[in-house]
């Protein structure tokens, strides 16, 4: 009886999970275009991916997007958990108002920053009416630095799970730990880097894990806030994959960059798995 | 807990600190700007829905408004057009409704059904199916994307509030049966032994044993889900069609039509409206909501 209860998860796993993973990857050699065709190209999708210059430019915003949401994230979801374990007052206050953003969609989130951002009328105005006429900052409407203007949107949506999972992570630390500390004499900010931080090992790798993830998704956030622009400036692989596969019709070409993500995906996550399993197994 | 044993170690701690210490006024100083810039979008968007045009091409974003108008959300809830509807965004609130209330109820029963087969009955391979099922939470959705179009098509639900409802069904699996199977494992096995012994069969446990003890982990998979399938926009995009997009799709296509002349007001309003069923969940329930992002997010 279980396991035809469990049916359904038996069919998710195989045939959408599995099935569907390799079916795509298997695709992905075809020169497939509006429907799916079992005609082999070899790699040729591979070698137009990487002579697309959408692409590269949407690996390359990933990469930046990456690398700056990642540090960021932990540095501020961090710092603003160690403020808040300071048993400070109105602690649940701040915590609510910093994670209500996560409740937030992605459409949501690149709207608003889209109007805060505006150079007509937000920031730049406001700055601008101050006296500063000089002042730019146009992030949505500048090739160069439309990018960051994505990553402050996914900042402010972000950063308040990680402050929270920080801040478990801290909480689970022996309070002896720091009597201890602080019976040596040992400064807190010596505390938090060279015993709180190596302790919060797991929690920072889950972290890493669950942005780094996130990251690879990344596609409400610019289809809502720049529509990929201006020009390709701000386009990621997300949205290069479901604009070859349902507005080009150029399906085998999607299923290269969709295996590409794939891979990358499998970079991160492989010696994460390998890290957990190994770490048990010696438990 | 936290808070009573910080009560606890107040009253045994040191001589009291002064209220305006050095460390309060960066402390508290620093959270409080933090605080709001984290609370200015809101802000920004409602102070944005309640003015008129005129006031917003004048002024300031930040400012309050002169003449509060109403006018922007009557206009976005009910006349904003999409394509050639303009019906507002009722209508995807509408769809949301009932794309939301299926997949939840559908996704929920699935997922606890499989996180206590897993948990209680452990037949054979099932921590296979368990591994690839949390292996694929992380494989990125694009690549599921094509073919679960063919999947859908080979039922006939390609296009259809049905087919959506699967869609997240699937992909919400991974997440709700960890955190079932989590819950029911947790659960002291003697009363599952003794239910055995008195010849309950599997849906018997299940039903009058697991459901009644689980409510809590039922409200958390409930916000978790409602939260996700509200604010999911990819599926929605990919396989439904214009007439039942959901609210996310539509709120989109509203503001980011290049057509007419943009009106900031009715944007700011109808973002606003989007984002309020997922709001009022998250300030309502508090610390469950936490509760479940936290369970979804550490062993995710």
């Amino acid at each position: 009886m279980a396991k035809i209860a469990a049916i359904p998860m038996i069919l998710t796993a195989l045939c959408v999970f599995v099935g569907g993973t390799l079916w795509t990857v298997v695709y992905s050699f075809t020169s497939s275009r509006l429907l799916p065709k079992a005609n082999w190209v070899g790699l040729d999708q591979y070698e137009r991916l990487w002579n697309t210059n959408r692409w590269i430019v949407s690996i390359e915003n990933l990469m930046i997007y990456g690398i700056c949401s990642l540090i960021f994230s932990l540095v501020i979801g961090f710092v603003l958990a160690a403020l808040l374990d300071q048993k400070i007052r109105f602690e649940n206050t701040f915590r609510t108002i910093i994670l209500y953003p996560f409740a937030l969609s992605f459409i949501v989130t690149g709207l608003v920053w889209q109007w805060i951002l505006n150079p007509d009328f937000g920031v730049q105005n406001i700055v601008r009416s101050l006296g500063w006429a000089s002042f730019e900052f146009d992030p949505l409407y500048n090739q160069d630095i439309v990018i960051y203007g994505i990553l402050i949107a996914g900042l402010w949506q972000g950063t308040g799970l990680i402050m929270v999972l920080m801040l478990a992570g801290l909480r689970g630390i022996d309070q002896e730990i720091w009597k201890a500390a602080r019976v040596d004499g040992i400064p807190t900010w010596k505390t938090y880097i060279f015993i709180v931080i190596p302790m919060m090992r797991p929690v920072f790798v889950t972290t890493l894990v669950l942005i780094a993830s996130g990251i690879v998704r990344v596609f409400d956030l610019v289809v809502a806030q720049t529509s990929g622009g201006p020009g390709i400036a701000s386009e990621v692989p997300a949205k290069y994959v479901y604009d070859t596969m349902f507005l080009r019709q150029n399906l085998g070409q999607g299923f290269a960059a969709s295996t590409m993500m794939l891979l990358a995906v499998a970079i991160v996550i492989i010696p994460w798995a390998y890290l957990e399993f190994g770490s048990r197994k010696r438990d | 807990m936290t808070e009573a044993t910080a009560v606890f170690e107040g009253a045994h701690g040191p001589k009291p600190r002064r209220t305006f210490s050095r460390r309060n006024i960066f402390l508290y100083g620093t959270l409080i700007m933090v605080a709001l810039y984290y609370m200015l979008p809101l802000y920004v968007m409602i102070v944005t829905s309640l003015k008129g045009m005129p006031e917003i091409r004048l002024g300031n974003i930040f400012a309050p408004p002169v003449e509060i108008t109403f006018q922007p959300w009557v206009k976005a809830w009910a006349e904003a057009c999409t394509g050639l509807n303009c019906d507002g965004l009722s209508r995807g609130f509408w769809n949301s409704v009932r794309i939301t209330v299926p997949s939840v109820i559908v996704s929920i029963a699935i997922a606890s059904v499989n996180g206590y087969a897993l948990a209680n009955w452990r037949f054979k391979g099932a921590n296979v199916f368990f591994t690839i099922l949390i292996f694929g939470a992380f494989i990125p959705y694009q690549v599921m994307l094509y073919p679960i179009v063919i999947l859908l098509r080979e039922i006939g639900l390609y296009g259809s509030l049905w087919g959506l409802v699967i869609v997240h069904s699937i992909f919400g699996m991974p997440i709700l049966t960890l955190l079932f199977r989590n819950y029911f494992t947790s659960l002291p096995e003697e009363l599952f032994k003794a239910a055995r012994v008195d010849g309950a069969g599997f849906w018997g446990i299940y039903f009058q044993i697991m459901l009644p003890m689980s409510l809590p982990i039922f409200v958390v998979a409930m916000i978790l889900q409602v939260t996700g399938i509200w604010n999911d926009f990819l599926f929605g995009v990919v396989y439904t069609k214009p007439d039942i997009y959901p609210m996310t799709v539509q709120l989109n296509n509203i503001v980011n039509s290049v057509q007419g002349v943009k009106e900031y007001n009715v944007n700011m309003a109808a973002t606003i409206l989007t984002g309020l069923v997922p709001l009022v969940i998250y300030f309502v329930s508090g610390r469950l909501f936490v509760r479940g992002i936290a369970a979804g997010a550490v062993k995710g």
